[in-house]
């Protein structure tokens, strides 16, 4: 089975992205929750590429790698957008969300919550986010 | 699959129905049925869960930026019938504890009746 996909940045792929994952996941039999936790965290990182690295130019591309080694799940997704800076990056207060009635922000909330680990990685102007979880 | 949004109107009660999967794409449709002049004129929204498959930070996103302008407005905005792993994305964030989320529709009326 194909465990890569390429994709270009418009947010109507995000649909084919949950499905590929969706796709990969259905053979490890893991819970409902479980396997919507995956795919909601990879629809997270692709959203955050799609719309903020790359600004929903068509003419661009994102890639997902997914690889299962010894009971970890790595996600691998790079584009050559804008790179995102993990120092700026402030967890949120949902309260004041809500307060200030904010639409963005918590996307990178809940990847950091589902996965196991989550790195950042930037060279030669190509940006990868990694995301392991075990299974 | 797109969202679909389907309302039914009960005296000063607006039901939605939600049907689909609410992400980063879909979940402009929700804002623009949220942001209607109109909707400020019921007492309570009714937001039915059953046929949502699933739920991304934006879709969330949609619910957390008008809460605050509803509850202002002494509107109560009401979930129910949330299956387990959609209710699960609330559930990560805290958001089930800031908003109203119940079982089943009898239950989201006798809620919005108080």
């Amino acid at each position: 089975m194909s465990n890569t996909i390429e994709v270009n940045c418009t947010k109507k792929n995000l649909k084919l992205i949950r499905d590929f994952v969706s796709e990969y996941l259905r053979a490890l039999a893991l819970s409902d929750i479980l396997m919507n936790q995956i795919v909601l965290a990879v629809d997270e990182i692709c959203a955050n590429l799609i719309i903020h690295a790359n600004h929903e130019d068509p003419s661009k591309f994102i890639s997902l790698t997914i690889k299962e080694q010894q009971s970890m799940l790595r996600f691998e997704i790079s584009d050559r957008g804008l790179a995102f800076r993990r120092s700026e990056y402030k967890e949120p207060n949902i309260e004041e969300h809500i307060r200030l009635g904010k639409r963005g922000g918590v996307g990178i909330a809940l990847v950091n919550r589902i996965m196991d680990k989550v790195e950042f990685i930037s060279s030669d102007n190509k940006n990868t986010c990694l995301l392991y979880k075990k299974i | 699959m797109p969202m679909k949004i389907t309302q039914e109107i009960k005296e000063s009660t607006i039901i939605m129905t939600l049907d689909g999967e609410l992400d980063a794409s879909s979940s402009v449709i929700l804002d623009e049925e949220l942001s209607e002049p109109e909707i400020m004129k019921y007492s309570k929204i009714l937001v039915d869960c059953k046929s949502l498959h699933y739920i991304s930070s934006a879709g969330l996103g949609v619910f957390i930026s008008h809460l605050q302008r509803f509850e202002d407005a002494q509107i109560k905005l009401i979930f129910y019938n949330m299956q387990d792993k959609v209710r699960n994305v609330f559930e990560i964030l805290g958001l089930d504890l800031l908003m109203t989320i119940v079982s089943n529709y009898e239950e989201a009326m006798s809620v919005a009746d108080e």
